[in-house]
């Protein structure tokens, strides 16, 4: 009441939201991993930069470095927008963030493991029974299967948000088919093509080593069977999949075949592609396909880019699927307003990195104060990705409220809430010289003989002016991430 | 490689080589409706110029008449005709985003920016006498996603297939060609020998880009017999068959090397190249063009079947 009364003292009723600029501190000055940056900024003209942005443009569109928006007929190839004003990381947020994402990561393999074996943390009551095995995302089918070193998720994206000073947050753990990872390589290709001084001018770690590291996290999970050097192949649904140029891209930089479903086939206990010579053996497959259409046989019957017996000759040690079938109950949702106790429960460690206060509203209590704060809420959907299927309270209309609250009542246990969250922000060219705009970042880690995170990751931006939904499918863009070195 | 991918590059290739001929042939087919009419017969150019494109069929389905403005976009522009220049760009494209891990950066480049310009290009604005221009331009795309293979691409089996492509696509192109004018090559009709006649041959020769390389060759006027000749027999023409046969032979024997035995479409290649280089043109004449012209066409045919099949396209 008394702020309400003070607002209208002053005339405003403006709230102002405490954004976290991640160049300029409250006082105007610039933080010192910006320096450099902000001096360079100040020397570059508006046509200059405008010039800078259509070459960039020209070069990934040339490289056909594209994606396709689905439900969009008129332009099914489009580019994602890319930002030419790198974010910067400074070494000791780096250091901080790489030891929370990979307690995070251990700790989610570790419960991978546990539920689909003595399932020890429902038997302590950590977690309910119910949303773990009577959720989609379980497959029953993992049950007693040891994967080859006993990973399940080999390659994982952690979506972190950042609203203050020392405040990051984990927004979402994806670690079933995560993508993006080839715009983290490509931007930098770009940044380095179109300001090499820049790089000349900072001490900037590089993330070239992905693919190598990739194929050596690839190489350290092949199945028992593999005597030899393990061959690996890349499975991608085709070139109508909106993250193809990624498979194609993958599979290039690790020097490796990309197949689909119709190049594969099973015959005595492995798993073949059909080559011009014949047949060639695959021992590791870094799927970009979905659970349920991995084999036929074993999951949808309807599926065509899969192979039929793939998942039992998985079982039976023959090949290696990455990331294992079935770890989408670890980020599923529901589950992640657990990931805090998950991690306590397996490292006996408090969380390094925070998550965000998640209601579920399954749980009756929390669904009344979701339905009574709707308007200031992020709603997702349990199962929904990419954007799709969410309610931003803040930005929404009446009538878009009024539609997710009968979705809710309909169906409680499919939602989960989240306070909007003050998305930092970072200095952005937007064609009248730069300013600032939403972003997050999702870090790549490789989880194999040992964990490999490569430094930074990929920084996607909301170009929108006062947006905070970076979704490339909702125009978001996306941004060079430099994380300084020492 | 797996046998998708050679499937791809065979077909990228083929379709490429494919956009570039149908080019060639919309370009004579407008000299020729630019030309006055000299007599009777030739006003059936457009419907020739169909039939060599292998697009008549498919043509009359959709159109009842014909007329210049309907075929030129038919054969340029049309989604619903697999062999027009869009058509076929886009099928090359789709075939080489499938095998981008086989490509070179600049044969993709070289491909990807071809079919990004061409959408931007609207039918309308190619009327009074942008056109030659535009096919102009098809051709030389053509030709630099050519240089850029030639100049980039590794010589192991993804050259191979992109080679087969290019000249099955090629032989039965200037097979086709031949076939649909044959009757104004015959030895027979040279009693005729007018103006018409000289036109015609003149016409196939510029088809095929070879009618200053006929007179290099042959150092006189056009002959029916010569023309026939140069596009079956002379090796060191680029569009004959014999030269085709040249290339697919060399590739199929690399790729006997690679896998360690002499494949079916092997065999059948060298034995086509053997009579190409054997036959002389007396005979082919005596035993009938047309007749010799079908018969290839069905061989060349049979020979990317055989390809299909022994390297596991699926």
């Amino acid at each position: 009441m008394n702020t309400q009364a003070s607002a209208k003292n002053t005339g405003s009723n403006k709230e102002a939201p405490a954004f976290f600029d991640e160049m300029r501190s409250a006082d105007g000055s610039i933080r010192p991993a910006y320096r450099k940056i902000a001096d360079w900024m100040g020397q570059q003209s508006r046509g200059g930069m405008a010039r800078k942005q259509e070459e960039a443009d020209a070069i990934f569109r040339r490289l056909g470095i594209t994606f396709a928006v689905y439900g969009d007929n008129a332009s099914n190839e489009r580019l994602i927008p890319f930002d030419l004003i790198p974010r910067v990381i400074a070494a000791q947020e780096w250091r901080f963030l790489e030891r929370g994402i990979e307690q995070r990561v251990r700790a989610l393999n570790l419960f991978l493991y546990d539920i689909y074996h003595r399932q020890e943390i429902i038997r302590a009551g950590r977690i309910p029974a119910d949303l773990v095995v009577g959720n989609e995302a379980f497959l029953p089918q993992m049950m007693g299967f040891d994967p080859p070193g006993k990973i399940y998720s080999h390659i994982v994206g952690t979506d972190i948000v950042r609203t203050g000073e020392n405040a990051f947050f984990v927004l979402e753990d994806n670690l079933r088919t995560p993508s993006g990872v080839s715009y983290m390589l490509e931007d930098r290709e770009a940044m380095m093509h179109l300001f090499p001084e820049l790089f000349a001018a900072h001490r900037v770690a590089p993330v070239e080593r992905y693919p190598e590291m990739l194929r050596q996290t690839l190489e350290s999970v092949a199945p028992p069977s593999c005597k030899s050097d393990p061959t690996l192949a890349v499975l991608t649904p085709g070139i109508y999949n909106s993250a193809y140029f990624e498979h194609s891209f993958l599979a290039d930089q690790m020097g490796v075949e990309l197949v689909q479903g119709s190049d594969l086939f099973i015959e005595n206990g492995a798993l073949y592609m059909r080559t011009v010579t014949g047949k060639e053996r695959i021992d590791v497959l870094y799927r970009r396909v979905d659970d349920s259409y991995l084999d036929p046989l074993a999951f949808r019957s309807d599926s065509t880019l899969g192979v039929p017996g793939l998942f039992d000759l998985y079982r039976a040690g023959g090949v290696t699927i990455v990331n294992a079938p079935g770890t989408g109950i670890a980020d599923d949702k529901a589950v992640y307003a657990y990931v805090p106790d998950i991690i306590e429960f397996y490292t006996g460690e408090k969380p390094i990195l925070s998550n965000v206060p998640t209601y579920r509203c399954s749980i009756a209590d929390e669904c009344n104060h979701v339905l009574n704060n709707l308007s200031q809420l992020v709603v997702k959907e349990v199962h929904g990705s990419g954007g799709y299927g969410m309610l931003i309270g803040p930005h929404a209309t009446k009538a878009q409220l009024g539609e997710f609250e009968k979705k809710i009542k309909a169906r409680p246990s499919n939602y989960i809430a989240q306070p909007t969250l003050n998305l930092s922000t970072c200095p952005s060219n937007v064609g009248a010289g730069s300013a600032p705009r939403h972003v997050d970042l999702r870090p790549f880690v490789l989880v194999g003989d040992k964990i490999r995170i490569t430094p930074g990751g990929l920084t996607r931006v909301a170009l929108k002016k006062g947006s905070l939904v970076v979704n490339s499918s909702q125009g978001g863009g996306t941004k060079d991430t430099w994380v300084l070195e020492d | 490689m797996l046998g998708r991918t050679a499937a791809s590059l065979y077909w990228m290739s083929r379709y490429i080589e494919r956009a570039e001929n149908i080019a060639r042939l919309t370009e004579v087919g407008y000299r020729i409706s630019l030309t006055p009419d000299i007599g009777i017969g030739h006003r059936e150019d457009w419907k020739s110029t169909l039939i060599a494109a292998g697009s008549y069929e498919a043509y009359v389905e959709r159109h009842n008449e014909i007329k210049p403005e309907k075929v030129k976009h038919f054969l340029l522009f049309d989604r619903d005709n697999p062999s027009s220049v869009r058509s076929c760009l886009e099928t090359a494209r789709n075939n080489a985003r499938a095998v981008r891990t086989a490509l070179t950066r600049e044969m993709w480049e070289a491909l990807n920016s071809t079919y990004i310009d061409f959408a931007s290009v609207r039918p309308a604005d190619l009327g009074s006498g942008k056109l030659p221009e535009f096919l102009d331009w098809v051709r030389q795309r053509s030709a630099l996603f050519r240089g850029s293979m030639l100049g980039t691409l590794l010589r192991d089996e993804g050259f191979h297939f992109s080679q087969l492509g290019a000249f099955i696509e090629r032989a039965d192109n200037t097979a086709r060609i031949l076939d649909v004018k044959y009757y104004v090559l015959l030895p027979t009709n040279e009693t005729v020998g007018g103006d018409i006649d000289a036109f015609q041959w003149e016409t196939i020769l510029r088809s095929v880009s070879a009618h200053r390389s006929y007179r290099h060759v042959y150092k006189d006027r056009y002959r029916p017999w010569n023309v026939a000749e140069f596009l079956i027999l002379r090796p060191e023409m680029p569009r004959s068959f014999c030269f085709c046969y040249g290339w697919i032979e060399r590739s199929l024997e690399g790729m006997s090397e690679i896998i360690g035995k002499k494949t079916a479409s092997h065999t059948e290649a060298s034995s086509i190249l053997n009579d190409l280089k054997t036959i002389p043109m007396d005979a082919i004449f005596q035993s009938g063009l047309h007749e010799f012209l079908t018969e290839f066409l069905k061989r060349n045919n049979a020979v990317s079947a055989h390809i299909a099949n022994d390297f596991h396209f699926l």
